[in-house]
């Protein structure tokens, strides 16, 4: 039996890797997505255009000017003189945000009263504009702090000593690449096994494979298997990408982050087979592929976190393999979990590639013999 | 009749080659050809699949572009001018350009819209069209809801909504039934008779040369041959014969028959041996098969597909002659005639929802028979052929292949059967060698056995040259022969053959059955389906399907015999095939 | 060029479109379902507002004082802070995912902060969601600030942070990021569907053997064109305006704008998007291939590159040039002004300009390749 399926295995990698359909599929996204996904997909803010009208002209204005302009977020684009500009310079998107000292400033410092500075911020796009305020609210906590410390006013009584773990410098990219192994994996096996079966199909191969002695489950592993080399392949690259390209550390160690790329490719082979045993031509396949590609790496916490979904939708995402593997590679990367820690990520996965597969073998039966 | 520049021809090409790249290799299509089709006459373009038919037709309709050479319709340059010289033809490509979501009517509408056809006249052409093609009371109908005959009849008005100078016909015939054929030709007789257009004609059916005013001959890209195909056949008269004996088998005949000095080609017709000499002498049967009695030769009338044989033949020598078969070592030992039933059918039914595809149909089939299955698409031989092999489940009836039922025995008892799908199937990616690896582990052979039957089938199928080649880019002529090979690896003694040699050129054809003869001989049981008329010929006993039902069954001689008259001294499977038909409609028209 | 034949050709090619839309389902579910399907998953699922993150606290030693932060906390919409015994649990707690970061006021909190100060709160965020944890991060100086302002006020002490921010935020002040995801992932979702479904629609005609049938017809090229584009323009802007409906009123996505400014930009978008289709199909002549292509160069861009979600202005100098060759870019930016900031021409026109060359650009490609042949 088992000379049988690692012919069908061997027969199964040679033609996905002859085709130059399914090797653009191996090759050509994985690279694409690792490389745009890396550079292009960041909610840091970096060198933000900023404005400043300062109506108060002392020293303290211009320190907490200055301490504006030294931030590596920011980069001062214009100063203003008169507050028309202001609509301007946010409407065209010339400035995320304007920073407005009130000519009282300096005064209401020196008699204790609330010395306003007003943050305009274009809230187009909302998260950005947060993310602004918040580096904003930050410069002019530190302001305040070394303004009480120049006139020998005692300082605020509490302090926040705020850390950041596993991530303290807040990269995004941190927790993008490592979002992309999962993404990678998830894409390569469910198109590449979803495709496999509706392949054979139209090229009228397949009866041919049913005509012989090998049995459902036969072929079932020979076309499951190939799925789950292919996948821990993907799932490698994507690795070795992320920790030699974009150098995001890899600290928990591989072996809890093979456990859940193994449990993950069997999952989304079991979801690819099913697709497969569905679809009569390749096209369907891909159709079918991409209608659960789509929802389920929306609601898996790759770009978006689930906590921030509503109820319903996040109870719908526990059926989701890659809001599990999403944690176990996060986690393997960046904090240092063991095996234990992440039990609750691959027992669920686990569940689900015996469901899945279970069924791609009841739908393979039934459709074929 | 137009008078002016009547001498010109209606298509004349001159000295014109096409290649097209796939991935590395460039492929020559067309290769320097240089021909005319005269006006107001059927022109065929005959060759077995991948000659270059389609390529040149798209030329001359200027979807493509000559790599060199000059083709000019009407005496007007394709390449300089194709829009000039698509208002003045009409083609219809295969699989007829129909839209399968548009009705009848407006299929019709969309063309005449296209081809600018005055609503004054429409009425009038539309009348005409629908009562040639017999369509009519089926103008709100989808096409993709009709069958292939009426799909082929509505592709036809389609093309003729606005009266063509030239017409284009791209294999109408093919995937349609004898009786479709044979009113397509009626129409286009009416055509060229009534108004004088030039009819360009490609097939791949031979047979449908004779019915031609001149025939182009193409074979790998080259024009082989050009004239009348009654010449063609002319010019074999008196070289070919029937051979009959009863001392040995046809089978055997025919072997022998195939190998004999001046035999140009030798084929199994009905229970005799119709051969073709290289001189126009008659035989001597005792050079011909030395130390066999009782041999009767009578003359038979020529065909044109003996011409082109003798073509074939030609160009071959001057390169070479394929090795004479040699005997196919089988295990089964067979030579006695045996009586019992391998494939056994009782009552078998499949509905396909309210669609009966095979109603109520029996036969049986002996060890070491060739049996077919013939009928044209859609009469449910496709739909038997799966449920033998277990593919699909019927809705109702009996059925057991080697005594078993496929779809529910254990898979040891499909190690017994062979079978080579529809169109060669073949991973194309996979070279020869592991294709023939691939499906030799799947029937379970293993270490020396595995790789001794790779050899043997790279060796006797003659692809060792190959070996290393991608299937997919073999010509059909060895993808036909790996085919087969994969099939045969595991020695079975049930070979299922799906339309097996569909498309693959005359001589490829010949060398097919020669290997089917001889495994038959050997004692295995071969069940074919077909829809080629001539393959009947090469079978033992064959049923005739047509709308699920078995309309006949019997050896072709027997079939044939039926129809024998005065005036069809020698009836064809076709002409068979067609009274059956005929007749099937009569009585269901009366009851 | 537009002579009576010419006329007669087109309204033949595009009844014949409108009538096989109407039959085959399809080319309506690619329109109208995946938009709508897409945009109440996108609009439901992806939310970047944190709202009662669960977050972990510990007071050592119960005091006044902490007692008043944590309550602080409570109140605080963004946070659901549960209380931990020890930082220890509270740690595990954050490592399970269960918190996303963890408040420690140690035990001597009240001591250092009566004695003058500053007593340390200890904050630790889980880092691994960069942009979760700054938000978080953000809420928590928030409600830090507040807090101490309030005490400073209630006990007639001198402020303890003499200068105030007053933030205002334009155009989105409920910072709620729906409102700027749904005009974004509208642009998004019709470069798919109007590329996807031209590109699909003609190799499916290069598939059946139709297109063959077409090309020896006297029918022209731009004629074909035309009659594609028309079909499916109307189709595409159909779909648009349900994305648009499913906005405003399921969204409640407040729509500043005027609907003609948005129409006008839209067909040209449309155009734009329907050319990379048609640009698509010129070379793709099988279905496989050319849904493939259209995902791969119009989808994935349109998702990554547009500024939809990831701010341009934070790319490397590179990719933000490449995001120039992406249609989308413009359209996301015209969209997000047009709902929230209303007609602000100064950047609608340069945007719509930038379409309106792309459109030209694709339409012009596509009629200079597109060939009736088929090679």
């Amino acid at each position: 039996m088992w000379s049988q399926i690692f012919a069908l295995i061997v027969k199964e990698l040679l033609a996905i890797l002859k085709d130059p359909k399914s090797r653009m599929v191996l090759i050509g996204p994985p690279l694409i997505e690792l490389l745009v996904f890396g550079y292009a997909a960041t909610f840091d803010l970096d060198h933000a255009p900023i404005a400043i009208y300062n109506q108060d002209h002392s020293a303290a204005s211009r320190d907490l000017v200055a301490r504006f302009a030294g931030s590596p977020s920011f980069k001062v684009v214009a100063t203003l003189d008169g507050p028309r500009q202001i609509e301007q310079l946010i409407d065209t998107r010339q400035a995320l945000l304007v920073v407005v000292i009130d000519p009282r400033f300096t005064r209401d410092l020196a008699l204790q009263r609330p010395a306003p500075v007003q943050l305009i911020v274009d809230g187009r796009n909302s998260n950005t504009a947060l993310v602004a305020l918040g580096y904003a609210n930050a410069i002019v906590s530190d302001f305040n702090i070394s303004w009480l410390a120049k006139i020998g006013a005692p300082p605020p009584s509490t302090l926040l000593d705020i850390r950041a773990r596993y991530n303290p410098a807040l990269l995004s990219r941190w927790f993008i690449v490592p979002g992309v192994v999962a993404v990678l994996t998830q894409v390569v096996v469910s198109l590449v096994v979803g495709m496999s079966v509706a392949r054979e199909r139209e090229m009228g191969t397949f009866d041919q494979l049913l005509v012989t002695p090998l049995r459902p489950i036969d072929i079932l592993l020979g076309k499951g298997l190939p799925g789950l080399l292919i996948g821990s392949a993907e799932a490698t690259i994507g690795i070795i990408g992320a920790v030699w390209w974009f150098e995001v550390p890899l600290r928990g160690g591989l072996v809890p982050l093979y456990i859940g790329v193994v449990l993950f490719a069997m999952a989304i082979t079991g979801i690819g087979l099913m697709i497969s045993s569905l679809a009569a031509t390749q096209q369907q396949a891909l159709l079918g592929a991409f209608l659960f590609l789509v929802p389920s790496i929306i609601l898996s916490g790759f770009a978006t976190p689930v906590s921030n979904m509503p109820e319903i939708i996040q109870r719908l995402t526990l059926i989701n393999p890659m809001r599990y593997f999403l944690v176990v590679v996060r986690a393997s990367f960046l904090e240092e979990s063991g095996l234990l820690s992440l039990w609750p990520q691959y027992w669920p996965m686990a569940v689900i590639a015996m469901a899945t597969l279970v069924t791609a073998g009841w739908l393979f039966r039934k459709r074929s013999v | 009749m137009r008078p002016t520049d009547e001498a010109q021809p209606a298509i004349s090409i001159a000295g014109v080659s096409r290649s097209f790249r796939t991935g590395k290799r460039v492929a020559a299509a067309l290769d320097n050809i240089s021909a005319q089709a005269n006006r107001g006459v059927v022109t065929g373009l005959i060759g077995p699949d991948g000659a270059g038919k389609t390529t040149l037709m798209r030329l001359i309709a200027g979807l493509l572009l000559p790599d060199r050479g000059r083709i000019e319709v009407l005496g007007t340059n394709v390449a300089d001018s194709a829009l000039a010289v698509q208002t003045r033809l009409a083609y219809m490509p295969q699989r007829f350009g129909l839209y399968e979501d548009l009705s009848v009517q407006e299929n019709l509408d969309l063309y005449a819209d296209l081809r600018g056809v005055p609503r004054a006249v429409r009425t009038e052409r539309y009348a005409d069209l629908l009562h040639m093609t017999g369509l009519r009371p089926f103008t709100s109908r989808l096409a993709g809801r009709l069958s292939g005959g009426m799909k082929q009849k509505l592709g036809l008005a389609c093309t003729l909504v606005h009266p063509p100078e030239i017409l284009l016909l791209d294999e109408p015939t093919v995937g349609v039934d004898p009786v479709s054929r044979r009113e397509l030709w009626e129409i286009i007789d009416h055509l060229t008779n009534t108004a004088a257009t030039s009819v360009l004609f490609s097939t791949a059916y031979l047979d449908e040369a004779e019915r031609c005013d001149a025939v182009l001959l193409m074979h790998e890209g080259k024009l082989i041959g050009a004239g009348d195909p009654r010449e063609f056949t002319a010019k074999m008269a008196g070289r070919s014969y029937q051979l009959r004996t009863k001392t040995i088998s046809k089978r055997a005949a025919q072997e022998a028959l195939s190998r004999a000095a001046g035999i140009l080609d030798a084929t199994i017709q009905g229970e005799a041996v119709r051969i073709v000499t290289d001189e126009a002498k008659a035989p001597n049967a005792a050079q011909l098969l030395p130390g066999v009695d009782g041999v009767t030769i009578s003359a038979a009338p020529p065909r044109f597909e003996d011409s082109f044989i003798a073509l074939l033949r030609a160009r071959q020598s001057a390169a070479r002659r394929p090795p004479a078969p040699i005997p196919i070592p089988i295990l089964a030992d067979a030579n006695q005639e045996s009586q019992e039933d391998v494939i056994l059918v009782r009552n078998l039914t499949r509905e396909f929802g309210a669609f009966r595809a095979v109603d109520d149909i029996a036969f049986s089939v002996r060890q070491g028979e060739i049996f077919g299955l013939l009928g044209a698409n859609g009469a449910g031989k496709s739909t038997t052929f799966r449920m033998l092999c277990g593919l699909l489940p019927p809705t109702g009836g009996l059925l057991r292949v080697a005594g078993f039922d496929l779809r529910t025995a254990a898979a040891p008892a499909r190690g017994r059967i062979g079978y080579m799908a529809q169109k060669f199937s073949l991973y194309g990616d996979l070279s020869v060698r592991q294709n023939l690896r691939f499906f030799s582990s799947a029937y379970k052979l293993r270490n020396a056995r595995q790789r001794e039957r790779i050899d043997w089938a790279l060796a006797e199928f003659d692809l060792d040259a190959f070996a290393d080649a991608a299937s997919g880019d073999l010509p059909l002529g060895f993808k036909q022969r790996l085919a087969l090979a994969c099939a045969l690896m595991h020695e079975p003694e049930i070979l299922f053959l799906d339309e097996p040699t569909s498309g693959v050129d005359p001589l490829a054809r010949r060398e097919f059955w020669s290997r089917i003869n001889a495994l038959a001989d050997k004692g295995v049981t071969i069940l074919v389906t077909t829809h080629f008329m001539e393959e009947a010929e090469y079978c033992d006993r064959l049923v005739i399907m047509a709308q699920g039902r078995i309309l006949a069954e019997g050896t072709a001689e027997r079939l044939k015999e039926r129809l024998r008259r005065p005036d069809n001294p020698d009836p064809t499977m076709e002409d068979a095939f067609v009274a059956l038909i005929q007749t099937a409609e009569a009585q269901a028209s009366a009851a | 060029m537009m002579d009576r034949l010419s006329i007669l050709r087109l309204r033949g090619l595009l009844r014949k479109e409108f009538l096989q839309i109407l039959r085959d389902p399809s080319a309506l579910a690619i329109a109208f379902l995946l938009p709508a399907i897409l945009l109440l998953l996108f609009g439901y699922g992806v939310s970047l507002d944190a709202r009662n993150a669960p977050l972990a606290v510990v007071i050592e030693q119960p005091t006044p004082l902490a007692a008043d932060f944590a309550a602080n906390l409570e109140h605080s919409p963004y946070f659901s802070p549960r209380r931990f015994a020890s930082f220890r649990e509270a740690e595990l707690a954050m490592d399970r995912r269960e918190a996303v970061g963890v408040i420690w006021l140690r035990a001597d909190f009240a001591r250092k902060a009566d004695d003058g100060g500053p007593a340390p709160i200890g904050v630790i965020v889980n880092g691994v969601d960069a942009n979760n944890a700054r938000l978080i991060e953000g809420y928590i100086q928030q409600v830090w600030v507040n807090w101490l302002q309030a005490s400073a006020t209630r006990a007639g002490r001198a402020l303890a942070f003499p200068a105030v921010v007053h933030p205002r935020v334009w155009f989105n002040p409920a910072v709620q990021s729906r409102d700027y995801l749904t005009p974004g992932l509208i642009a998004v979702i019709m470069t798919l569907t109007g590329a996807l479904l031209t590109a699909l629609v003609i190799a499916r005609e290069w598939e059946r053997g139709t297109m063959e049938a077409l090309m020896v017809t006297p029918v022209a090229i731009w004629e074909i064109l035309t009659a594609k584009l028309i079909p499916y323009f109307v189709l595409g802007m159909g779909g648009m305006a349900a994305s648009v409906l499913i906005a405003v009123l399921l969204f409640a996505v407040p729509f500043q704008g005027s609907g003609w400014t948005l129409t006008l930009c839209s067909a040209l978008f449309m155009l734009a998007a329907l050319g990379m289709g048609l640009l698509i199909s010129t070379f793709a002549r099988n279905q496989f291939v050319a849904g493939q292509t259209a995902i791969i160069v119009t989808f994935l861009p349109a998702f990554i590159l547009s500024g939809f979600i990831f701010d341009i202005g934070s790319m490397p100098a590179a990719v933000q040039f490449l995001t120039h060759l992406v249609a989308a870019r413009y359209f996301v930016t015209i969209l997000q002004s047009v709902f929230l900031a209303g007609d602000i021409w100064s950047v609608i026109a340069p945007n719509a300009a930038a379409l309106l060359i792309m459109a030209v650009v694709f339409l012009g490609a596509v009629r200079l390749t597109a060939r009736k042949r088929l090679d």
